[in-house]
């Protein structure tokens, strides 16, 4: 008699259980993995949606393609300076900011402030450094008073994406700088209080302590901000008007994979979206090694 | 640890305020501008007005109001639906006994390493074959779970104590009325950080919206809207800082009323 009771509850458990992750499971096979077996299914075929009757097995020829392909190639050197630029530039300020914010009164006003262009849509922030990159705006103006003449930034091949590299340090330190300020306070006091012991102040305190000690949140930041740089689309469509211009010099790998997707290109866009995936994950491959080496 | 604070710490940190901040209040200053004046460094105050605003809510060439309503009402609607379907996995992931759940939450933990443009293809595909361009439905009802959302909740619920199932059922309640009445109570931390991080998400959206309203300016969120506003109304920064504002607005103001939970889950979960 007990023992049927338990069972029934077990039973029960397990059937209302299955109901729980009924919605995510088919929400996870119907808009997730689906969607990506058949994304490296459609990358095989020369595939035009405009013209669909014409849908042929080609193999690895849109990889292969990739390595040919100079708006791809284009697309993934913009995205590797503007990553290789962000992150460590955006990194450093976050770090330095929250060390300095860390020591100072009013700590929670000056989160607030620094946190507020992270929240701010990408859309609002593009537009707000439009303008103020505008030929006659009010960075021109204001280095006007010391005779410099600003470029026409978002027009110009040269400094478009440097502009693009200002606007998106501006808008991400803040997120940065409060995983670090959590990981600064996670630091336990015994370590600088042993340190004190020894001598150690100031730059060397922070240097041999507090950097170190904050290797791994370093790491998560790292990663993250890379993954998020691989990833860029929004200040580029929203600047560029959606061309990557000009003359490519703001076209990103997302924005390269939207344009062949919206232009019908399927199986292309596809093979974008995998290179995109694999180099991502090459390249956090890579840190993990270097961090795990650091460690030993 | 603390001793004497140089007052350069203090330079600093007003400095980078200031860079932090300026670009906002110049496009405040901006959207009360009248349009002849948008590049002019010092207008007389005489000639601020809320001109832009009323332009934006009134004009008939612009479907601001239209772009506005969508945007709200999507993002609740994503919001309510990831909080109902994420909050039920997470939980039956953390405290049910069943058969399986283990592989399939590896599952759910592997998608999270791959880049949502990867499906950008396909997901345009089956949403253009069912008919899901270009309305409400291609813009929620993909959307509705998170799977790194599902493992925060799941966190939070194998951080709680296991007594209280146990009195619960020694009290006969069924595993329905164990969820509804002892842990959901309790877990509003992580029902704060759901609304937060998918609303915000949400509501800045810009490729998938792009992407899943393109040719139909009646379903076009506000970003979507406002960067179409830019390139018809080139010129006119006075209405689009106007609109970029309303666009934040709401943002800062959630951020302001949370800004504990926000700060909390971006520094454990490293999200944005």
């Amino acid at each position: 008699m007990k023992l049927s009771a338990w069972k029934k509850s077990k039973l029960e458990q397990a059937m209302v259980g299955y109901m729980f992750l009924l919605p995510a499971v088919v929400a996870l096979c119907v808009f997730l993995v689906g969607p990506i077996f058949y994304a490296i299914y459609v990358s095989f075929f020369r595939y035009n949606s405009l013209n669909v009757s014409q849908k042929q097995f080609i193999g690895l020829e849109n990889f292969v393609h990739l390595f040919h392909d100079p708006m791809f190639g284009r697309a993934l050197l913009n995205t590797s300076i503007y990553a290789v630029v962000v992150v460590p530039v955006q990194t450093a300020i976050a770090l330095f900011l929250a060390l300095i914010v860390n020591s100072i009164k009013g700590k929670t006003f000056f989160r607030v402030v620094y946190y507020l262009p992270t929240v701010t849509s990408t859309v609002a922030t593009s537009l707000m450094f439009m303008f103020i990159f505008e030929p006659q705006g009010l960075l021109n103006s204001f280095l006007k008073l010391f005779g410099i003449h600003g470029p026409n930034y978002f027009n110009s091949p040269t400094f478009a994406l440097p502009a693009i590299i200002a606007l998106a340090v501006w808008s991400s330190v803040g997120q940065f700088m409060i995983i670090y300020l959590a990981g600064i306070q996670d630091l336990s006091d015994e370590v600088y209080e042993a340190a004190a012991l020894d001598g150690a102040t100031g730059w060397k305190l922070l240097r041999h302590i507090t950097l170190p000690l904050l290797r791994r949140t370093t790491f998560l930041n790292v990663v993250l901000s890379l993954i998020g740089c691989f990833q860029v689309f929004d200040q580029m469509y929203v600047i560029s008007g959606g061309t990557g211009g000009p003359l490519n010099s703001t076209l990103s790998v997302v924005l390269d994979l939207y344009n062949q997707a919206t232009s019908g290109n399927m199986g292309y866009a596809s093979a974008i979206g995998i290179a995109l995936f694999i180099i991502i994950l090459i390249l956090t491959l890579i840190q993990k090694l270097i961090f795990e080496r650091e460690e030993a | 640890m603390q001793k004497r604070i140089s007052p350069a710490f203090y330079v600093v940190a007003i400095g980078y305020s200031l860079i932090a901040l300026v670009p906002f209040l110049w496009s405040i200053y901006t959207s009360f501008k009248p349009t002849s004046m948008v590049y002019h460094t010092w207008v007389p105050l005489k000639d601020l007005s809320f001109g832009s605003y009323k332009y934006l809510f009134t004009s008939p060439q612009v479907a601001f109001v239209q772009w506005l309503l969508n945007s709200i009402i999507v993002a609740i609607i994503v919001t309510v639906g990831n909080l109902i379907v994420n909050t039920l996995a997470g939980y039956a992931f953390a405290r049910l006994k069943l058969p399986g759940k283990g592989p399939l939450f590896l599952v759910f933990l592997a998608v999270m390493m791959i880049p949502g443009q990867v499906i950008m293809v396909p997901m345009y595909m089956l949403l253009g074959h069912l008919g899901w361009i270009g309305n409400y439905s291609g813009l929620t009802i993909p959307f509705l779970m998170s799977p790194f959302m599902i493992f925060l909740a799941r966190q939070f619920f194998l951080g709680m104590p296991k007594e209280l199932e146990e009195a619960a059922r020694v009290d006969g309640l069924g595993t329905w009325g164990i969820f509804l009445k002892i842990f959901l109570p309790m877990a509003r931390p992580l029902m704060a950080t759901q609304i937060i991080f998918t609303f915000q998400g949400n509501w800045n959206s810009l490729m998938w919206p792009s992407l899943l309203t393109t040719g139909s300016p009646n379903v076009y969120t506000l970003p979507v809207g406002l960067n179409s506003l830019y390139g018809q109304y080139n010129g006119y920064w006075n209405n689009i800082l106007a609109g970029v504002l309303l666009l934040t607005i709401p943002m800062i103001i959630i951020f302001f009323i949370f800004q504990r939970q926000f700060v909390q889950g971006m520094a454990t979960s490293g999200i944005k």
